[in-house]
């Protein structure tokens, strides 16, 4: 074990050097931020001044040791835009775009399991041609669309759920959350719902073909043979032997759920990293930029990490050496 | 059926227990219908729409907001309505799925052509070129290919070119991966040998012997692979990092459409997302198809 996650921390350094570099060349390359701070027309000197003021002017190797002596304090400079640490606003943004990545999750997990379980235990039956179809249209719509939908009929429609926003923000456990007010969660819904409909349909179609293998495994029919329950032999004999994949799918798919917060966020106007993400890029706001690939690399080899543990807890076959 | 009097290869084909299964798998079948359906509008689409939604000087001003047809207030004219300028819905989606559609077989042929030949070296050369080429790729699908797509638009900026340039980026890995695994068990078959001892040209060996054994899965990859393009580029497009305003895919007329949803002009956005969903629903139900009998292994 502790090979392993020392294994796995230099993986890490590995991955962050990699991406670091990769941000960095590309963010030199995109646009020069210096004519969005000064005035139009504004003389030499002061863009000069202002080249000089950002670190601009000297040659790429030494900005990028700046760049990663700076990073390792936890200082990715300030905003281009409001000039605020970059770090501190990502972090600051964190936790609304966290409740609805969980919030999707759950959603996805608790409806996707059960149901790729049944349509892979009974997959020529009517409910499990329906949700086979159902989860590929689920593939297939785009998710700003989706939102676009769920606004038009649930907001402005039928006028029962808010268009955008967080709602009010109460406190839980010490952390500023949406979901601990009535409100929070009304607004919640529809992000969620439109940020787990990719998940919920990847989540089907993996429990199901999984279950559709192992039920045709002899300690399946065995289960059966010997009279056990049903349900027990779905949900306790063959499911347990299909959370591997599930699992693994589960540590994928909170990375996409991130990347696809930009998306409802947007749309939502949820004041998540997501939005600030977009709000940056537009405004080439690299400091912001750098700092949250970085972050959300941190955090994609984090969960990974977390999926791997988890392996050897459901499966104890499974040696991480 | 009689196959009596056709063609060799037709015949073959239709015996075939791939065609046999075709016929008996619904989703195939609808699938296929709406490929060719959504093929059919792009190409002769713009011989019966009603307006070049590109051509300024077809739109009128007093023909804007216009609700679908079948709305009150609605005009046969614009079977789908207007939006804000005045142009008819219809021309919109039909001239913005060429766009969308152009983009997603582009960008899926040249990121299968980049992922072949990496596949192919990397797995019949082994050693450090295979090790180099796969730990770029598992750092690459350690992340997700929005938002790879998301920071390469925004570095490389708007435009279709940089589109393509992107989705190639994002997608090789897939195409590599598979060819990889592949070529690594097609390597060790007799017939590979054989051509290796009697000394044909490394190059040869794999166009010629590996490759054709290789195709039927990237066959099934590429056409789940134009969909999911066809996706990421409605995406960007619709952040306002894809294409070009002056020539709108489906995902840019969201995000035109968009502005207006909460004036409750719902049709400009709705219809062309609800196009969208049918190619790709569409592409995805024949990709299904084709993987379950040409690659079961295949996810």
């Amino acid at each position: 074990m502790f090979r392993f996650i020392v294994k796995r921390l230099f993986q890490l350094v590995l991955v962050l050097f990699a991406v670091s570099l990769i941000v960095f060349l590309f963010a030199s390359v995109m646009g020069n931020p210096v004519y969005l701070m000064v005035k139009e027309n504004a003389p030499a000197a002061e863009i000069q001044a202002v080249t000089e003021a950002l670190g601009l002017d000297k040659p790429l190797p030494v900005q990028y040791a700046i760049f990663v002596r700076n990073a390792l304090r936890g200082n990715f400079g300030k905003s281009y835009m409001n000039h605020l640490p970059a770090l501190g606003l990502i972090v600051e943004r964190f936790p609304a775009t966290l409740e609805i990545v969980v919030v999707a999750l759950l959603l996805s997990a608790l409806i996707g399991i059960p149901c790729g379980v049944l349509s892979g235990a009974y997959p020529k039956s009517r409910f499990s041609r329906g949700i086979m179809v159902f989860s590929i249209a689920g593939i297939s719509m785009p998710s700003f669309w989706v939102g676009m939908v769920l606004i038009y009929f649930f907001s402005l429609h039928l006028g029962i759920l808010p268009v955008s926003g967080r709602g009010t923000v109460g406190t839980f456990l010490g952390m500023r959350t949406s979901l601990a007010t009535l409100d929070g969660w009304r607004h919640i819904i529809l992000p969620s719902v439109t940020l787990a409909l990719g998940t919920l349909a990847t989540i089907i179609r993996l429990t199901r073909s999984g279950m559709q293998e192992n039920m045709k495994q002899d300690y399946v029919r065995f289960a059966k043979s010997k009279g056990v329950p049903r349900r027990t032999v779905l949900f306790g004999h063959a499911l347990k032997n299909t959370l591997i994949p599930v699992v693994t799918i589960f540590g994928m798919q909170m990375g996409t759920l991130i990347a696809f917060t930009t998306i409802t966020e947007t749309i939502f106007a949820w004041p998540g990293m997501g939005k600030l993400l977009i709000d940056s890029i537009n405004s080439l706001d690299r400091p912001i930029i750098a700092a949250y690939i970085l972050f959300v690399a941190v955090m994609f080899v984090f969960i990974n990490f977390i999926v791997d543990i988890l392996y050897v807890f459901i499966d104890p076959r499974i040696d991480l050496q | 059926m009689t196959a009596a009097g056709r063609s060799g290869f037709l015949r073959t084909f239709l015996d075939s227990e791939f065609f046999h299964n075709y016929k008996r798998s619904p989703s195939a079948i609808i699938g296929s219908i709406l490929v060719i359906f959504v093929l059919l509008v792009a190409i002769l689409g713009p011989l019966w729409t009603v307006q070049d939604p590109y051509n300024i000087a077809s739109l009128e001003l007093r023909d804007a907001y216009k609700p679908p047809a079948w709305i009150e207030d609605g005009e046969a004219r614009f079977l789908l309505g207007t939006d804000q300028q005045g142009r008819d819905m219809l021309s919109a989606i039909v001239y913005g799925s060429r766009v969308s559609l152009i983009i997603g077989v582009a960008g899926a042929f040249l990121a299968s052509l980049i992922g072949i030949v990496f596949g192919l070296v990397a797995g019949y050369t082994g050693g450090r070129t295979d090790a180099i080429i796969m730990r770029i790729a598992d750092i690459q699908l350690s992340f997700p290919t929005m938002l790879i797509a998301l920071f390469l638009m925004s570095v490389l900026g708007r435009g279709v070119t940089n589109i393509l340039i992107s989705l190639t980026l994002v997608g090789w890995v897939r195409f590599a991966r598979t060819v990889r695994g592949e070529t690594l068990s097609v390597k060790k078959r007799e017939y590979v040998e054989a051509a290796r001892v009697i000394g044909l040209p490394n190059v040869r060996i794999l166009f010629k012997h590996v490759l054709p054994n290789v195709f039927a899965s990237i066959i099934v990859l590429a056409t789940i692979q134009v969909g999911n393009f066809i996706l990421t580029e409605a995406t960007l497009s619709f952040l306002g990092l894809g294409v070009p305003i002056t020539r709108p895919s489906l995902g840019m007329l969201c995000n035109n459409g968009f502005t207006v949803l909460y004036s409750g002009l719902w049709w400009v956005s709705i219809f062309p997302g609800l196009y969208i969903m049918i190619i790709v629903f569409g592409i995805n139900l024949l990709g299904d198809f084709l993987r379950d009998e040409l690659n079961p292994k295949l996810k």
